[in-house]
């Protein structure tokens, strides 16, 4: 850990993901412009915008899904650098849930939610599902236990993919449009798990165009255009009193359709 | 006023869609063309098969003890049972091919457990056929151990020496195949790639018949005076390397077929990168390429007769060299014959055996 690291800890312990001056091109398309974010312990983000404004970007950086450039990014105290170490103690405490779900189509729904428990915290069999079944049973599936991906819908597949990320008992959940590729009968059942992690205090970032989610659920929601943070406020106040101009034309057409 | 459903009686299909009459019409007799089409196969098989199954086996001798047990004007199968030993076991010693017959017992024996979907402990038993069956495998062919009799390997050949060849190759060469095919993906590191591209590339450039050539011929001229290593040996490494070489091309285009999701999905769960390929990305890949890797399997079991260029005589060298024999003249037929019949039978047990893997692992639909 640099000592500007250990600085930055030092002066925020309660700050679970710190995000300062990020910078992050893919070739030469600047894509991240100096992003500067604290999340709190317990916190819960909502992060929106049109597409293309680096929103999904700036979420897989603190997992280091993408590597940023510039910039530093501190999970949970350890700074993200190249050091694989680092890195792979961050992914152990920061789940994630994907748009496509992501889950592993030859695996049952249950070894997909004890593999990463197993291999990776050592959790003995018995203990790791005993711990998977009581997470599915959160997620309202225990009875598709013994199931392949394959045969489930894509409501069911993600709460699966919720299940599998909370087996590893995470610090951080961070969700990258979990709803967008579902149908319209599915967005709820995922939403309700969804709300009811964060009624268990989990610190959340979640990308979504789910407006209601962010009004009943988000601390503060964020609104990213071109590879910056425009406008961070609390959903009351972002909702109805957006102070930037870019924010109302955003709201004004996605509350209007 | 809302309408009442009554349900339509089920009822059975009109008699010219169904039986056999409606299968040979639709299926043989559609059309004029799909009918002079079936004509004409009638004919051609009318034609060859009678005298073919004659030959082969109503007008065929069976049993006798040389050439003059056969003038029925059939195939002279007496010369195959006459030289079964030597097709089978090469020039291994009469008293000791029981060594060869254990060898085979055990890998039926071992391998049928496997068969059965589920038995505790199938990764142990499938982990000792790899690796520590072989070594036993070997020892028990070669002796000098145990009180056993030393057997050279020269005299190791025929049908023992095909199965020796391609089971090395195929065992040896998947892991090989998999590392190189892995290592021709690792972009972040240049130098591990460009090796193993270039040694696939290599590999792939030049024919079997070569690398078997130079390991015999070319390859003593380097090594220093009374370094003579095993014939045999050389051959089996070159058809590893070789093979490995295509297993890696196999290999990743089933490396290439998972969605990128998967990788991100094991990345974000902190599993690091050989649990990642080998939990998550390995098990969906070779499962996609199991047709590649069995066709692989397959050319490579045939690929093994030309290991007669550097003087090891496989199941077909023997067949060759049987039919100089003077005191069997003009059994060639039946030779090629029997040899084909071998691999034909070995190959296809393959391709079946290939078949009901997929057909096991399948888990549905894809994501």
């Amino acid at each position: 850990m640099t000592a500007e690291a250990q600085l930055a800890t030092s002066k925020s312990e309660d700050k679970m993901i710190r995000l300062v001056g990020v910078n992050k091109w893919y070739d030469k398309f600047h894509v991240l412009k100096d992003i500067n974010l604290e999340v709190a312990k317990g916190e819960r983000i909502v992060v929106c915008g049109p597409s293309g404004s680096g929103k999904s970007t700036m979420i897989r950086c603190i997992n280091r899904l993408e590597e940023h450039q510039k910039g530093q990014i501190i999970v949970d105290g350890i700074e993200l650098t190249s050091d694989l170490r680092n890195i792979e103690t961050i992914r152990k405490e920061v789940g994630m849930v994907f748009q496509h779900f992501n889950l592993f189509p030859h695996l049952t729904v249950l070894e997909n939610c004890v593999l990463a428990p197993m291999w990776v915290r050592k959790t003995p069999r018995k203990e790791a599902e005993a711990t998977a079944m009581s997470y599915l049973e959160k997620v309202k599936i225990p009875d598709q236990a013994k199931k392949y991906p394959g045969q489930l819908s894509g409501g069911q597949q993600q709460r699966v993919a919720i299940a599998r990320s909370l087996c590893m008992n995470p610090r951080i959940m961070l969700f990258d449009e979990p709803t967008s590729a579902l149908d319209p009968e599915m967005i709820k059942e995922v939403l309700d798990t969804m709300i009811s992690l964060a009624e268990s205090g989990m610190t959340m970032m979640c990308v979504t165009h789910e407006m209601g989610f962010a009004k009943t659920v988000a601390d503060r929601v964020i609104f990213m255009d071109r590879g910056q943070i425009v406008e961070s406020n609390a959903p009351h106040e972002f909702f109805n009193n957006p102070q930037n101009e870019r924010t109302q034309l955003f709201l004004s057409q996605i509350l209007n359709h | 006023m809302s309408q009442h459903f009554v349900p339509l009686p089920d009822l059975p299909p009109p008699g010219n869609s169904v039986g056999p009459v409606a299968w040979l019409r639709s299926n043989l007799f559609s059309g004029w063309l799909n009918t002079s089409l079936t004509v004409v196969a009638i004919y051609i098989l009318a034609t060859t098969l009678p005298p073919l199954i004659n030959w082969l086996f109503i007008s065929a001798d069976w049993v006798g003890e040389g050439k003059e047990a056969c003038d029925s004007g059939g195939a002279c199968w007496v010369f195959v049972a006459n030289r079964w030993d030597i097709f089978i076991y090469g020039f291994y010693p009469k008293d000791q091919t029981w060594r060869v017959d254990l060898i085979f017992a055990a890998l039926f024996v071992l391998t049928a457990p496997l068969f059965f979907k589920q038995l505790p402990g199938k990764l142990y038993l499938g982990g000792f056929i790899l690796f520590i069956y072989p070594l036993i495998a070997f020892l028990l062919m070669r002796g000098g151990v145990f009180g056993l009799e030393p057997v050279e390997t020269a005299k190791w050949g025929g049908f023992t020496l095909t199965l020796l060849l391609a089971g090395v190759g195929c065992i040896a060469a998947l892991p090989l195949g998999v590392l190189l095919a892995l290592g021709r993906q690792a972009t972040n590191m240049p130098v591990v790639k460009g090796m193993c591209v270039l040694f696939i590339e290599f590999w792939r450039g030049v024919p079997l018949i070569t690398v078997l050539f130079m390991s015999s011929v070319m390859l003593p001229l380097f090594l220093p005076e009374g370094v003579n290593f095993d014939k045999l040996l050389r051959a089996l490494i070159g058809i590893t390397l070789f093979q490995s070489a295509y297993m890696a091309e196999v290999v990743r285009g089933g490396l290439q077929a998972i969605p990128k999701g998967q990788y991100e999905a094991a990345d974000a769960l902190g599993l690091g990168y050989w649990r990642k390929y080998g939990l998550i990305v390995l098990p969906q890949a070779l499962k996609i390429v199991i047709p590649g890797i069995v066709n692989t399997f397959i050319a490579l079991f045939k690929d093994t007769t030309l290991v007669i260029i550097v003087g090891l005589l496989e199941l077909l060298g023997m067949v060759k060299a049987s039919l100089g024999d003077p005191a069997w003249p003009d059994v060639s037929r039946e030779g090629y014959v029997f040899a084909a019949f071998m691999f034909w039978i070995f190959c296809f047990a393959m391709s079946r055996y290939s078949q009901w893997l997929e057909r096991k692992l399948h888990t549905g639909h894809k994501r």
